[in-house]
Parts: C-alpha cells; sequence; structure tokens
C-alpha cells in the first residue's frame, strides 16, 4: 500500500471512530446528560476531523467542519446552550460531516445543498453573517498551505480599529512538542486565525550550525493579537500541547474589553449570541461555565475513551489465525479418532494428552474467536441517523432508546445484523407507531419510544426492537392474510399465529406504500436473512400497547455446536440449537395421517414427521420411524416437527465451511463442516427442511435438474 | 479475454481421455492433480455433480466432467484423478479417468469448434488442437458449474 493511502486509512479508521463518539456525545446532550466535558469531547471530535481534512486536501469538509466547530466552540464557551433544538441541528450536522466523510472515501456522494443548507444553519447559531465566508476563507488558507509550505500572515494592513490594547503571546515550544508531532505553524494559523495576528520570531537562541541539536528546538515566537479577542479562545489553540508548549499571555496596554468576542462583526455576533443565550431557558444557561472550557486539556476526554492498552490488527491476519485454528480443531479430532480407532485404553498416556490437547484447543479456539469479537456499537451507532431520517420523512415523533450496545459478537455476525435491524426499526417506526395526534387522542405522550436493545441469552445474542405504538392490529392482519390467499377464510388461528402470519412473503399491511416500508418485502425478507445466519426472530404485540421484534443469532458463524446424525449412510449435523429433544419413538405413537403423512404422538400433541434421508434426497421411502431416532425440532412459528434420522453418532462442536464459497447454495443445507475422518459433512438447515415439507406437502424427489 | 492475447504464445495444456475422447485443459487454470476420495453427495445437485469433498479445510465441489459433457457416468477406480481447477474465484474439482500428458500448442494453431449442432459441444468446448493425426477439444471451464437456480431466491 502506498503510505499515503495507508495513512488515510488510519485517518478514516479514526474518522469513524470520532464521528461515532461525536454523534455519542451530542446524544447525551440531548438527553441532558452532558457536561462541559462531553461538550470538550465533541469539539475535540470536530477538531480532530478538520484537522486531517486538512491535511490531505478534503476542502469541502475543511469548510463545512470549521462552520461546525465555531458552532461548537460557541457552546464549549457557554455562548451557545445545548439545548434541545441547537444539539438536534448538531446531530443532523453530524450526518452531513458523515457523508463529507465518506465521501472523501470515495464512498457516497454528499448532498451539496443539504449541505450547504446545513452549514447556513449552524452558522446561523453563531452569526448570521460572518462565520460563513470567513469559514471559506480559513479552509482556503488551510489548504493552500498545508506541508512545509511557507506561512502567509496577514501583518495588517487592514489593521481593523485596533485599541491600544494587546494580546502579547509568547510561545516558546518544547522538545517534546515537536517529539509528539505537532508543528509550531498550525498554532500560528490558529492564532492567526483568531485576529490579526502580529508574529514574530525570536531567533536569538539559535546556535551555529556546528553546535546546532537538530532536535532541539530554538525559536521562539511572539504574537500580538488585538486585546478583542477572548482569553481562553488564545488558550483554547494550546489545548492539545498543555505544558509542551509554555506560552505566556499578558495583555499590553488598555484595559481588556468587558465583553470580548471573537472574529471582526463582533458586535454584530455578540449581540446575536446574547439573544440565543436569552431564548434559552435560564436553568440550562448555567450548565457551561466559561471556565470549564478554557481548561479542556487533552486527558479530559480520556476517560471515555479509557480501555485499556489495545492494538490494531489487521482484520486478515485475525481471520487467517481463525481458519488455522479451525484446521487444528480438525486435525484434533482426526487424531482422537485415530486414537479411538487403536483402541487404546482410556487410561493410556495417549488418550490422557489428546484429552487436554482438546481442552486447549477449545480454548485457543475461544480465545481467537474473542478477539475477533466486537460490540454491536458499530452496529447501533448508525441507527440514531437511520431514525432521525424516518421520523423526519414520516412526520412522527420518535425517540430511540440503546440498550447494551457493549454486548460482544463475533464480526461475521456483526456485518449481518445491520440489515434486519434497519427493517425492523423501519417498521416499528412507520408501521408500529402512530402520529403524533393519533398518540395524543389515545392518552399517550406525543414522541412515541423506539427501544433497541442486545443481550446475551443462552449462548446466542438476542437483539430487541421494541416500541410503544399500537401494536399489531389482528383483526386487519388476519383480513389481508385472508385476502391475500394466505390463510384459509375460516381458519382457527392464535394471536400468536396471527401476528406471525407478518412473516409471510407478500405481506404487507400499510395501505399505501411509502418509500420507508412497506414495499411488501419487508418482513418475510429479514427472516429469512435470519435464518440464513443460523437464527431465529419472532413478535410479540400487545394492542395498543407496541410489539416487541426480538431476533435471536449465533454468537458466531465460525462454530456451531451440533448434533451427528446419519441418514441413509450419510453424515449429517444438525444444528443443537434448533433441537428441543431427541426420542425413540415406540411404534403405537406413530399415527398415519393421510395417504403418505405420518405423526407422531409426543405428550399429547401430535407432530408431523420429516424422514431427513427423504427430505433431502438420500432415499425414496421413509424409514420406519420406530428403527430410527426422532430429532424433535421446533420452527419460527413455534410449531415442531419430528425428523426421523438412522442413528445418533454424538454431539460436537464443528467449523463451519462455506459451500457458497467454491459451490454455491443447496436447498435443505446450511453450510459444511470436516468432521473427524476428513469427510466432509453437510449442516442441516433445519427450518428450510421442515418449511420445505409442511410448504408442499408433495414434494417431489430430489431430481436432476 | 483470448482474443487480446498474443496469438504467438505457446500454451501448455493437460490432457486426458474421456469415454475415448481427448480432452485438454489450460495448465494455468489446474492447481493440483490428487487421487480420487469419496465424494459427500450433495442434496438436490444435478446428477454430475458427485458431491463435496476436504481439500486441506476448503469444501470442494466434484464435478464428474464425463458427465457433465453427455458422456455417461463415471465409475470412479483407484486410476481416477480429480483435477483441482481455478474457475474465477472458486476451486473446483473435475473427476476424469487420468490424465495422459501435457501438450504444447501455439494459440494460432488452435482451430475454432466445428458446429456439429450440440448444445453441450458449443457451451464446453472451445477449441480444437490437432496434433500428431490427433484431435483434442480445449475445455472452456466458465459454464461448469451448474447455474445457481437459486439466485432470486437467496
Amino acid at each position: 500500500m502506498d503510505p499515503m493511502d495507508a495513512i488515510k486509512a488510519t485517518y478514516f479508521q479514526e474518522c469513524d471512530e470520532l464521528l461515532a463518539s461525536l454523534e455519542e456525545g451530542l446524544l447525551a446532550l440531548e438527553a441532558g446528560e452532558g457536561d462541559s466535558d462531553t461538550i470538550n469531547a465533541v469539539f475535540r471530535a470536530v477538531h480532530s476531523v478538520k484537522g486531517g481534512a486538512g491535511a490531505f486536501g478534503f476542502d469541502r469538509m475543511v469548510e463545512f467542519a470549521h462552520v461546525f466547530e465555531t458552532a461548537l466552540d460557541a457552546m464549549r464557551a457557554g455562548k451557545l446552550d445545548p439545548e434541545p433544538e441547537v444539539v438536534k441541528l448538531m446531530l443532523r450536522a453530524t450526518d452531513v460531516l458523515v457523508d463529507h466523510v465518506q465521501a472523501a472515501k470515495g464512498e457516497g456522494a454528499v448532498d451539496e445543498g443539504r449541505a450547504a443548507a446545513m452549514a447556513d444553519d449552524l452558522a446561523a447559531l453563531t452569526s448570521s453573517e460572518a462565520p460563513k465566508p470567513a469559514a471559506s476563507e480559513a479552509a482556503a488558507a488551510t489548504t493552500d498551505e498545508w506541508g512545509f509550505a511557507p506561512l502567509k500572515f496577514d501583518f495588517g494592513d487592514e489593521a481593523s480599529a485596533a485599541s491600544e490594547a494587546k494580546w502579547r503571546l509568547v510561545m516558546r515550544p518544547a522538545p517534546q512538542m515537536y517529539a509528539k508531532g505537532h508543528d509550531a505553524a498550525l498554532f500560528l494559523r490558529e492564532l492567526a486565525r483568531l485576529g490579526d495576528a502580529q508574529v514574530s520570531l525570536d531567533a536569538s537562541a539559535l546556535p551555529d550550525l556546528e553546535s546546532l541539536q537538530p532536535e532541539t528546538p530554538y525559536l521562539a515566537w511572539t504574537v500580538e493579537l488585538p486585546a478583542s479577542v477572548e482569553e481562553a479562545a488564545i488558550r483554547d489553540v494550546f489545548d492539545f500541547v498543555g505544558e509542551d508548549c509554555p506560552i505566556e499571555l499578558t495583555l499590553e496596554g488598555g484595559e481588556a474589553p468587558a465583553a470580548p468576542s471573537a472574529e471582526a462583526p463582533a458586535a454584530d455576533m455578540q449581540a446575536l449570541l446574547q439573544a440565543v443565550q436569552d431564548e434559552s431557558s435560564p436553568e440550562t444557561s448555567a450548565t457551561v461555565p466559561p471556565a470549564a472550557a478554557e481548561k479542556g486539556s487533552a486527558d479530559k476526554g480520556a476517560p471515555k475513551g479509557a480501555q485499556g492498552a489495545t492494538i490494531r490488527v489487521d482484520l486478515e491476519r485475525v481471520d487467517r489465525l481463525i481458519d488455522l485454528v479451525g484446521e487444528l480443531v480438525i486435525n484434533q479430532a482426526m487424531l482422537a479418532q485415530r486414537v479411538a480407532e487403536s483402541e487404546l485404553a482410556c487410561s493410556s498416556s495417549v488418550a490422557i494428552g489428546l484429552d487436554e490437547l482438546e481442552q486447549l484447543t477449545r480454548e485457543i479456539q475461544d480465545s481467537v474467536m474473542a478477539i475477533r469479537a466486537q460490540p454491536v456499537k458499530s452496529v447501533f451507532q448508525r441507527m440514531p441517523r437511520l431514525v432521525r431520517e424516518i421520523a423526519g420523512a414520516t412526520g412522527k415523533q420518535v425517540r430511540l432508546v440503546m440498550e447494551g450496545e457493549g454486548t460482544e459478537v463475533d464480526k461475521t455476525v456483526i456485518e449481518r445484523l445491520s440489515d434486519p435491524i434497519t427493517h425492523m426499526l423501519r417498521n416499528a417506526i412507520d408501521h408500529g407507531l402512530e402520529t403524533p395526534e393519533e398518540r395524543a387522542a389515545a392518552g399517550k405522550p406525543e414522541e412515541g419510544a423506539v427501544r433497541l436493545a442486545a443481550l446475551h441469552r443462552s449462548g446466542r445474542i438476542v437483539i430487541e426492537v421494541s416500541d410503544d405504538g399500537k401494536g399489531i392490529n389482528r383483526p386487519r392482519v388476519r383480513d389481508i392474510a385472508v385476502e391475500k390467499g394466505l390463510i384459509a377464510a375460516d381458519a382457527n388461528l392464535t394471536d400468536d399465529e396471527i401476528d406471525n402470519l407478518i412473516f409471510l412473503p407478500g405481506f404487507s399491511t400499510a395501505s399505501s406504500v411509502s418509500n420507508i416500508s412497506g414495499r411488501g418485502v419487508g418482513m418475510d425478507v429479514v427472516k429469512r436473512s435470519i435464518q440464513a445466519l443460523g437464527g431465529r426472530i419472532s413478535i410479540a404485540s400487545q394492542p395498543g400497547k407496541g410489539s416487541v421484534f426480538t431476533l435471536s443469532l449465533p454468537l458466531t458463524l465460525a462454530v456451531l455446536d451440533g448434533m451427528v446424525i446419519s441418514a441413509s449412510g450419510q453424515t449429517l449435523v444438525a444444528p443443537l440449537t434448533a433441537i428441543v429433544e431427541t426420542l425413540r419413538p415406540k411404534p403405537e405413537d406413530v399415527r398415519a395421517l393421510g395417504p403418505a403423512g405420518a405423526v407422531l404422538a409426543v405428550r399429547g400433541a401430535h407432530v408431523p414427521l420429516i424422514d431427513v434421508g427423504v427430505a433431502l434426497g438420500l432415499r425414496h421411502a421413509p424409514i420406519d420411524p420406530d428403527h430410527g431416532v426422532v430429532l424433535l425440532v421446533e420452527s419460527e412459528g413455534g410449531g415442531r416437527s419430528a425428523l426421523v434420522a438412522d442413528e445418533i453418532q454424538g454431539q460436537r462442536q464443528v467449523v463451519i465451511k462455506s459451500l457458497e464459497a467454491n459451490y454455491q447454495r443447496v436447498d435443505g443445507i446450511a453450510a459444511a463442516t470436516i468432521l473427524g475422518d476428513g469427510r466432509v459433512a453437510l449442516i442441516l438447515d433445519v427450518e428450510a427442511v421442515v418449511e420445505k415439507r409442511l410448504n408442499e406437502r408433495h414434494a417431489p424427489l430430489a431430481k436432476a435438474s | 479475454m483470448t482474443d487480446v492475447e498474443n496469438s504467438n504464445e505457446t500454451l501448455e495444456l493437460i490432457s486426458f481421455r474421456i469415454a475415448e475422447q481427448e480432452f485438454c485443459l489450460d495448465i494455468m487454470a489446474v492447481r493440483e492433480i490428487r487421487g480420487w476420495t469419496a465424494a459427500t453427495p450433495l442434496p438436490h445437485s444435478p446428477s454430475y455433480v458427485r458431491g463435496v469433498i476436504n481439500l486441506r479445510g476448503a469444501v470442494l465441489p466434484i464435478l464428474d466432467l464425463k458427465a457433465r459433457l453427455g458422456l455417461g457416468v463415471s465409475e470412479p477406480s483407484a486410476r481416477s484423478v480429480i483435477i483441482v481447477v481455478h474457475i474465477g474465484a472458486r476451486l473446483v474439482g473435475l473427476l476424469v479417468d487420468g490424465v495422459s500428458e501435457i501438450l504444447a500448442a501455439e494459440r494460432a494453431t488452435i482451430q475454432p469448434t466445428p458446429n456439429v449442432g450440440c448444445d453441450t459441444v458449443s457451451r464446453f468446448v472451445r477449441g480444437i488442437i490437432a496434433q500428431d493425426g490427433r484431435m483434442t477439444s480445449w475445455i472452456a471451464l466458465d459454464d461448469i458449474l451448474p447455474a445457481e437456480e437459486e439466485a432470486e431466491a437467496a
């Protein structure tokens, strides 16, 4: 990789983190939980994004970030209150900034109109006219001169009606400041941006070339700034360096103005800020004391980011490690099988050693999988934006509550979570929540609440999306299902069964098709993609009170606990999660139903019998169930089926191997694995086997297609 | 992709016999040749798909080339081999009765496939190589995997 590209990649990685913390901070502010630390963190996030963008020459991003930063700076200085309206605007500004970053990555484009409007709105927060052109100039200056090109400073040709009073700043960078990668030129540039800066260089300490120590800084600068510049603003420039760049700041001549302000149209801006402050409620105006902003040093943001020492590792390396450990597990199993075949005593040293090896292998596998585990946060943090956009499009008021963002799950699963969650949230807002008027009429708060939660439950990850909306309209759902021929008109369905009708293909309750959801491809698509991952989805709904969608997924798509069974001489693996119980049926419990069907009586209930060999086309006639074993499996709708196999070989953890990598999807098969004897065994897609059987009662035998 | 290549280029081809006919593959597409091991059959698959085997941890589909070319079903024996080939990003094993030799042929000498009014031939034979009074058919691999029937269902 080109070194520049590598740096850029790191920058984008950081951007993602910064933008995430930006949004997180703003959301905290919106919830009224933020303090000055939060505001500082938010400011620093935008500032850092801008800094990098300047270095890479992303002009438009710099321009926008600068306007954003200006508004945040005002908030940091206590001149702009973090009231809900302002924070909401900033959240939307974050979305635009995200777009900018995406565009810089070469993914997607920025809606220029939206960005410009947003920049104007942001600018309006601090001033009605000033920041916009100033921002462009500043941005132009930054991008024109980045790198080591000589800096140009305006030495005051058009010195504004300068008062006698001046700030006199002496900065004397310490060696460690350069060692940390800071550049004095950047500070000078920042200072110049604050107002008319008169910079003079003090090179008196510079020794002869012979005695020059290349890593010792000899230069000092004296900067004179108009007294109208706020002291805090000047000190803020050195926020990030602290002790590394000692400064002496003195006010010379005249008096410091009582109401310091930032830039040229000072009076207007001050008045506007005052107006903004006056509008805000008095009790919140005290939340951000200017003093707090003044001392925002780099370590203030630390508590949030402090997660112990971490390293960045290329994902490919981790994936490779996981693959290798997978091989190790297979090899270990092969070895175990050989040893078992050689009929050594269980107490032999080989067998004991092998047992230890097995434990170690498991442990290594768990640890390696833990490396790739990630908190679901990376998916969750994209959702507030989505919710804002859907809420905006539907005219509904929505509050998104997220819980369990720290829940960890394998990266392979994380990547597949985003689409189903997106879909479920859309549904919850578009179909679940009522309009503010309807809510008010129903005696509910106008703002609807949508909760997105993640948790671990019995070795799986569970994602819940719940809303406090109107719940599922069961009579309507039923009518539609009848109308579309999905169920018989006289079908007798329980409430649960009716709720689950919405997962049927081609079902859509929205009477008008909106562009948010309601194209009739909604929930059945979600269900399919979840099932493809070995997951389940279910819904619980209470009319008038809301609905809860629950989806559960395996923690990893790399390994699976399975029951090894055989059918027609083939070894198959059934995912343990699908199996409720296994039993050997008694002949009297098997009852024929219809010409070819049969059911099994299990504790009073009758479940359909499905011969695995027949379902997979391995044999033509089902075996006598009482000669085989029955795996009682539960499918999505809560219905049970009995899978008939020849025998059960055991239970073990298997490494999932994709069939699609070299071949293609096979109906009824979820994936493949490699067993101890080195042969490939297929992993059953229980849901598909059951569904296929139920949907097409007279499923033809597998045939060459 | 073949059209833009240098016509003076010498191709190395690996040849084998299927049902008394000579076929060959571009050696560049071949990753390895290994002995026959019993494959795990795949349900709901075309008859020429023998199943899958374990190739050092990867799941490798095995196609019976004889059946794919419509020349009958192979009876795998100890002499049968699996030619592991790249098809795009995929690795696929082709079951053949045994490989014969390595041929060298200049690209310019390869004759276009004569039209014998057979779909299988036009689909799977890329050209004809005539050498020493023998005719060898150069196999095109692009279409050899079964079409993805479930593309729209997934």
